[in-house]
């Protein structure tokens, strides 16, 4: 037997009122241009009835030159009236009522369901799903909405009507040539270049050999031993700072005038080994949980093959944590790319980072140039996220064929 | 080849009892373990825990007033704080040669200055003070009370040598009853006078922001987490990535972000002016005060919570809500009596994480909390930087340190220390 996917048509009581709701919600947004949300909502629910009851009475029109028609006159219609951004809106709603139109008229919307659930059930469905979508846009809004105003061709932190025109002149480059510009903003780039590198070699070297140790099978006060490693990571950031900022100045001193070394080296070599030391927990997270999944019998059958223990380590264990490593080091790389509170605790003037100087920006002399800074940041961490990706692709990919 | 006596210890090769060869390699291998761990575990010691250490010690070490005004101090002991008399002569000539030699060294401003933090005007008093000490002739004169008294009619107040009696001891609790709002006496601790209590206040507060944030955290982020454990893989990774994304990008761009969307003339305030939601002169301030703080940090915690969530909730197999369906059980009765419970320990875990990280923020308040939106790190950063008043922030620390460590003991009795996952 065959069971037909064909849903009937729905009826006009359903459709008309489902139209008119989606069209009033729409409404209180479009609303503004026609004076006010009221306004808005009655007429374009209105609209929508009509047109609805139009489109399924005339049965001349095939779904597809529907859909494509109807955007046609709204984009004229926000075109001629209310200028470039209305006529994009009215495209969008165009398409997107034809859309939602076949979707609900044809039954488009319980294709996927299963068949017996209830009214109430499919209505749960899609409105937990919008939930979801309004929660992931609270997550995403924030970091999108930096990135156009970057481009603000005035010193606002806001939308001008020239950019919601999509006029050219409302956009300009000039926070990112002052960026570049910029003594202060530069140095401050350089020097987070410049200090996270350093730290991340220190922790994942370091990191990296105390989580072999870790893994080994019998570690005499594992846990504790594991919990003074991870410290860093628990204690308050504003404490290890207050901490580091009494021990550091001691040991400053005592390199300066006991040692001979330079005032600014001294300061680096300081912010150096602080953020070395908040980003260790991440490195022994990541690599400890990728020596889990590391099967002993490799290293024993290298050394009964005759490799030393650093010929194995270099050639049979090394390869395959490297994926653990690398990110445990881009964590690393973060923690101390990003950290200000520490670095403003015992860093001198010189030693200025890049998330300083936007904490001095955001607190003091507000300027939109750290706007254009953190779009570049957000880029560097689509890049960041996008190499973790691909290693936990490949480590997978490596425990997956190794035997065990 | 048998490596056993017919009736002795069961023997290696080399002829030694497998016992202790066995001990042996045991111990190398613990050895080598520990030489592996040692660099980085002495690295950690010395650069982080003992740095911390010595920071909370400071909290009652209290040695200035002894070290500068060691004779002071002694001759003070017989005097009756509570007698309400002025001290005798021995005390102010006692205090005149203190002060006269802390004065060359230089040093008289430390203690005016510590001397200030428990009652105002000691700093300038022994400034001005010392500026006549340096010409006493300690042989010559005689009546130092007179003199004391004659240079700043302070010295003619017997709550000035009360302080300086109460705050002479090596190791005080005044920092830990300064950072409950309450001080030393003579006659014991009393609370603070009322315009001076603020730090109870800001404990509170700290304390309820972090839970109304966490509590925000748990609403938010429990559909999100369902939805990514229910959809297809392929799916759920795509989505993922709204959620890793924010959790990747700076602290310091989100915290912009976010006072770029709630300042009086930015973007949220903008659009419901343009949806004509609010008036133009209504705009809503949801910037520089508890509000703001509680927005931007739930957005900026929030996958915090989501990341542990959706861990557990990827374990929880879906027959078990078809098996209660099918027994009966409405979708609301299946949801609460089988999922639910099934996701608590994701919910405690994240809420925990969540608690912990708030407490200790101090950039984001700093930025979007204004005065009401402050939490007890950024009272610190004050005593550090401005105040300079390093015990009573040392005292601070040591509360709040007390308090996420008790947090952290928990999440390990509840999650355990190794299953901490980052990033999925």
């Amino acid at each position: 037997m065959v069971i037909s996917h064909e849903l009937p048509r729905r009826p006009l009581s359903f459709v008309l009122p489902v139209m008119g709701l989606m069209g009033g919600f729409f409404g209180v947004f479009f609303g503004p241009t026609f004076g006010s949300a009221l306004v808005g909502l009655v007429l374009v629910a209105t609209v929508s009835v009509f047109l609805a009851y139009v489109i399924i009475s005339t049965k001349y029109l095939s779904r597809k030159v529907t859909r494509l028609l109807l955007p046609v006159p709204l984009t004229v219609l926000g075109l001629v009236f209310f200028g470039p951004i209305s006529g994009f809106f009215g495209a969008l709603f165009g398409w997107f009522f034809g859309w939602f139109f076949y979707w609900i008229y044809e039954g488009g919307y319980r294709a996927k369901l299963k068949p017996y659930l209830t009214s109430g059930q499919v209505l749960w469905y899609y409105g937990f799903r919008v939930i979801c979508g309004l929660i992931f846009t609270f997550l995403i809004a924030p970091v999108l909405v930096v990135i156009p105003l970057s481009f603000n061709a005035q010193n606002y932190f806001t939308f001008t009507p020239e950019m919601l025109r999509l006029d050219p002149a409302g956009y300009s480059l000039k926070h990112y040539q002052d960026f570049f510009n910029n003594g202060d903003w530069q140095r401050s780039f350089w020097n987070s270049l410049i200090i996270a590198p350093f730290a991340t070699v220190i922790s994942v070297s370091l990191g990296t050999l105390a989580a072999i140790g870790l893994s080994q099978s019998h570690v005499p006060a594992k846990r504790a031993i594991m919990a003074i490693l991870i410290s860093p990571m628990i204690v308050p950031l504003i404490i290890s700072a207050m901490g580091m900022f009494f021990f550091y100045s001691t040991l400053g001193n005592f390199m300066e005038n006991t040692l001979g070394l330079d005032k600014n080296l001294v300061g680096y070599i300081k912010v150096i080994l602080a953020h070395a030391v908040l980003g260790i927990p991440f490195v022994i997270i990541t690599v400890t949980a990728t020596l889990v999944g590391f099967d002993k019998s490799l290293t024993r059958a290298a050394s009964s093959m005759g490799a030393g223990p650093v010929k194995t380590f270099f050639k049979v264990q090394m390869p395959l944590i490297m994926p653990g490593v690398i990110s445990g080091g881009l964590f690393a790389f973060i923690t101390s790319f990003d950290e200000v509170v520490v670095v403003m605790f015992i860093g001198s003037a010189s030693q200025k980072t890049l998330p300083w100087q936007m904490f001095i920006g955001l607190r003091e002399q507000i300027s939109p140039t750290i706007l254009a800074v953190a779009t570049i940041l957000v880029g560097v961490s689509v890049v960041l996220l996008l190499t973790l990706e691909l290693l936990r692709r490949r480590s997978e990919r490596l425990r997956g064929l190794s035997p065990g | 080849m048998s490596y056993t006596d017919d009736n002795g210890p069961m023997m290696t090769m080399d002829g030694k009892p497998l016992k202790r060869s066995l001990a042996i390699a045991l111990r190398r291998q613990k050895v080598r373990a520990l030489l592996l761990i040692s660099p980085l575990l002495i690295f950690v010691l010395f650069t982080f825990l003992f740095p911390i250490a010595s920071m909370l010690f400071r909290s009652v070490e209290n040695d200035i007033v002894s070290e500068i005004l060691p004779k002071t101090v002694v001759a003070l002991h017989s005097w009756d704080a509570e007698s309400g008399e002025l001290p005798d002569e021995i005390v102010y000539s006692a205090f005149a040669g203190d002060l006269q030699r802390a004065a060359k060294a230089k040093d008289h401003t430390r203690v005016g200055l510590r001397l200030n933090y428990e009652k105002s005007g000691m700093a300038s008093l022994f400034k001005k003070t010392a500026r006549q000490a340096k010409k006493w002739d300690l042989e010559a004169d005689t009546s130092f009370k007179a003199k004391l008294i004659e240079t700043h009619k302070g010295w003619a107040d017997i709550a000035v040598w009360q302080t300086l009696k109460t705050h002479s001891s090596r190791y005080t609790s005044g920092y830990f009853l300064n950072s409950i709002d309450m001080r030393k006496t003579v006659s014991g601790p009393e609370f603070q006078p009322e315009d001076r209590q603020i730090l109870v206040t800001l404990f509170k507060r700290t304390l309820i922001i972090s839970l109304v944030i966490t509590m925000s955290c748990i609403l938010l982020s429990y559909p999100v987490a369902w939805l990514l454990a229910n959809l297809p893989m392929r799916q759920a990774n795509l989505l993922m990535i709204l959620v890793l994304l924010p959790f990747w990008t700076s602290l310091l761009v989100r915290t912009s972000a976010w006072k770029v969307m709630l300042q009086q003339q930015g973007v949220i305030n903008d659009l419901l002016v343009a949806l004509g939601m609010i008036e133009e002169t209504g705009r809503l301030a949801l910037i520089n005060n508890q509000l703001g703080t509680v927005i931007a940090m739930t957005h900026i915690l929030l996958p915090f919570m989501i990341l542990p969530m959706y861990s557990v909730m990827q374990s929880i197999p879906p027959t078990y809500l078809r098996a209660a369906k099918s027994l009966g059980a409405t979708n609301w009765t299946a949801f609460w009596r089988i999922y639910f419970p099934q996701s608590v320990p994701g919910i405690g875990a994240g809420s925990i994480l969540v608690f912990i990280l708030s407490i200790g923020y101090y950039i984001t308040p700093e930025i979007v909390g204004g005065n009401k939106g402050v939490f007890i790190s950024n009272r610190i950063a004050y005593h550090i930087f401005q105040s300079m008043n390093w015990g009573l922030a040392a005292a601070l620390g040591t509360i709040l340190l007390v308090a996420v460590l008790i947090l952290y003991w928990a999440y390990d009795k509840i999650v355990g220390i190794d299953n901490v996952k980052l990033g999925g």
